[in-house]
């Protein structure tokens, strides 16, 4: 059983939802992340989601478009984010990473390169945003022969037909974008999400987590009533951007930040059970 | 062999069977928009289903006669269509070689080709029930036909164009405005073209319900490079029949520039098929390919994914797209269409490239030989057929298509010879 999988039967059974934070690798530096990484561990975080940074990010809004262009000017590549998980891992083997990003970087690095190159690094997943299950049958092949999960996005948008089909090549779990948008989008209407994800749970079995728009602890909260996993991005990098000038304040604000929202999630998680 | 009138005419009446049955005419793209290794769908699931709305509400009305019939009034009455096809006699002269013809889309309605597609795509945005439609744009002559066309049409534009294009062309989004477009400054990374794309895009995926993005080139996921090529393709469809009618035969070779190649494909495409025919794909080799500074990925380049699709890219040793430099800000983009891709790599078309410098030295040419001002974008094919003609018999003939007029480029020429006007 994956890394991931094994985390989300373990929150399963002990009736928990999940709380994914995403930063960008490298943002505002390269020496950040990694300790940015345990101290989101140590503030309550199930899996940690790390962009990876490419000069064209159509999906993401202003906030992590910013923070690519950060650690683009720090020249982070693809090879340093996996050195980034392969730092992460020598002190913390439990918590799963996935990558996410697109796929220009992982092209010219080579498909088979980055698979195994990802799961010597102890990389659990994979989500590129520009690759839909009608594209990147090779690179998706070399992924699952490493043992890597592959994380889809569901969008309100998709069809009954595109659910199930997305169904059959996920793995680890599936990543529901709550709006019609991009990254750090506002206004997510709570009751059109959960009609949502209940669809979606009717069609397949992997956990949803929930993303885009989510950005304190009340609609933490409210997602947290439908879905898996609460996945939280553009508030956490819009704090590390306030931060930039003073990079060693950034583990303690953003695990202040995520402590308010585990404990809204754990206050449903209590009621519900 | 003559050609009988009937037949000059059906080339021009759009019939539904004559879009896309050129002799010998290839069948790319498949069903998921690849040509070959290239093209496809690289984009985040919320435009997966909207693109598949698009792609069938595209193909039903591209078989439905009344569809085609307002394409065809709109690209005739509003547009000026057919373009000629004009004898370059002193020039050709000039150059010693091959008798040289213009096919003048300088002469459209906006200046330059770009209104044969946003004329398609708006109708189409109409049929589809749209009432808004977003577009990028570099050097403002997309932008330009796309407010042109939502004017005429009622419907609300914004257009997303690069801070750095902006501040080169304010005529340009003055004309944009005063057709009641909204210009949107993009000032995330190099905010030139390849940027307005993105939050083009960005603002697609936020207002899926009611936008129409009308692409300006023949990139993008698809069935964007494919729509846009068989709007585009009036022109090859034209030209074939033009030169059929007045020699009797088929050019010898084809010319034009590929920035994102919109106006090159619309004059390859129907004389794909025709094996004797040459087709040169012409890129923007800036201040020379060896320095770096240049827009040429089909020469230069490699291939990649970007704007929803693969194919040829400028980009750095870990998959960045780089930023790129041509004096004419229409081919001053980082991609080029799939299909021009796939046809370098099968070997049916050349690509080749030239310097700024060489395109200037065309513009001032043609203008000065023929009393046509072209735009830099076209410059750059006249440039490679000052090299090409010379090195070909004087009763061999090449179409180049002279894709856009130069009047939005008298600042840049001006101010490249010390002018300030």
């Amino acid at each position: 059983m994956s890394r991931i999988a094994a985390r989300f039967e373990q929150l399963r059974d002990r009736g928990r939802t999940a709380l994914i934070p995403f930063v960008t690798a490298g943002d505002p530096s390269p020496a950040v992340t990694v300790p940015l990484m345990h101290a989101m561990v140590a503030a309550g975080v199930d899996l940690i989601e790390l962009g990876v940074p490419f000069s064209d990010p159509i999906a993401d809004g202003p906030v992590i478009q910013r923070a690519t262009e950060r650690a683009l000017a720090q020249g982070v590549s693809l090879d340093d984010v996996l050195d980034m998980v392969r730092q992460f891992r020598e002190r913390d083997t439990e918590t799963p990473v996935i990558l996410m990003g697109y796929l220009n970087p992982i092209e010219v690095m080579g498909y088979e390169t980055f698979a195994v190159a990802a799961h010597a690094a102890g990389l659990d997943g994979v989500l590129i945003v520009d690759v839909p299950p009608e594209e990147g049958h090779a690179l998706v092949a070399m992924l699952k022969a490493q043992g890597l999960d592959l994380v889809y996005l569901l969008a309100p948008t998709s069809t009954e037909a595109r659910i199930e089909r997305i169904g059959e090549v996920a793995s680890g779990f599936v990543y529901y974008v709550s709006v019609k948008g991009v990254t750090g989008a506002g206004n997510l209407d709570t009751a059109a999400v959960a009609e949502k994800v209940g669809l979606i749970k009717s069609l397949i079995r992997l956990p949803v987590g929930v993303g885009f728009g989510i950005n304190n602890p009340e609609t933490a909260a409210s997602v947290a009533r439908v879905a898996d996993a609460v996945i939280v991005g553009s508030a956490i990098v819009s704090r590390i951007e306030a931060l930039a000038a003073t990079p060693e304040r950034i583990p303690e604000v953003v695990s202040e930040f995520l402590t308010g929202l585990r404990q809204a999630i754990d206050e449903v998680d209590a009621h519900v059970a | 062999m003559s050609t009988s009138p009937d037949n000059f005419d059906w080339a021009f009446a759009g019939a539904a069977h004559a879009r896309r049955s050129h002799p010998g005419a290839y069948d790319l793209p498949d069903a998921g928009g690849h040509f070959g290794p290239y093209g496809g769908m690289f984009v985040p699931e919320t435009l997966m289903h909207p693109l598949e709305e698009l792609r069938t509400a595209y193909e039903r009305y591209m078989a439905d006669p009344q569809f085609l019939a307002e394409l065809d009034a709109d690209l005739q009455d509003y547009v000026g269509r057919p373009s000629p096809l004009y004898h370059a006699e002193r020039w050709s002269h000039e150059l010693g070689g091959a008798q040289i013809f213009l096919k003048r889309e300088d002469l459209n309605h906006t200046g330059a080709h770009k209104v044969n597609n946003t004329i398609g795509q708006a109708l189409l945005a109409r049929r589809m029930g749209k009432t808004r439609i977003i577009a990028e744009t570099g050097a403002g002559q997309h932008g330009v036909a796309s407010a042109t066309v939502a004017a005429r049409l009622g419907l609300e534009c914004v257009v997303y164009m690069g801070e750095v294009d902006i501040a080169r062309q304010e005529a340009n989004v003055y004309r944009m405005r005063l057709l009641g477009a909204r210009v949107v400054s993009v000032t995330s990374g190099s905010r030139t073209l390849k940027d307005a794309l993105n939050e083009a895009m960005r603002d697609w995926v936020t207002n899926i319900d009611d936008t129409f993005y009308i692409i300006g080139t023949v990139a993008g996921p698809h069935p964007y490079p494919a729509m846009v090529r068989d709007f585009q393709a009036v022109i090859g469809r034209e030209a074939r029949a033009q030169m059929l009618a007045r020699s009797g035969r088929l050019p010898d070779a084809l010319v034009a520039c590929v920035g994102g190649g919109s106006n090159a494909i619309g004059l390859f495409y129907p004389f794909i098929g025709d094996e004797g025919v040459a087709i040169y794909g012409v890129e923007a080799a800036g201040d020379g390919l060896q320095t770096g500074r240049h827009a040429a990925p089909l020469c230069a380049g490699r291939p990649g994914v970007l704007h929803g699709n693969r194919t040829y890219l400028m980009e750095d040793n870990h998959g960045q797209i780089v930023e790129t430099h041509s004096i004419s800000a229409g081919l001053d983009y980082p991609g080029v269409g799939p299909e021009h891709a796939w046809l370098k790599d099968s070997g049916r078309a050349r690509y080749d490239s030239v310097t700024d410098e060489e395109a200037l030295r065309a513009f001032h040419h043609l203008t000065r030989t023929e009393g046509i001002i072209p735009a830099l974008e076209s410059s750059h094919a006249l440039a490679y057929v000052h090299k090409l003609a010379p090195t070909m018999r004087k009763d061999q003939t090449i179409i180049v298509n002279l894709s856009g007029r130069g009047d939005k480029d008298m600042h840049t020429v001006a101010s490249h010879d010390g002018l300030v006007l």
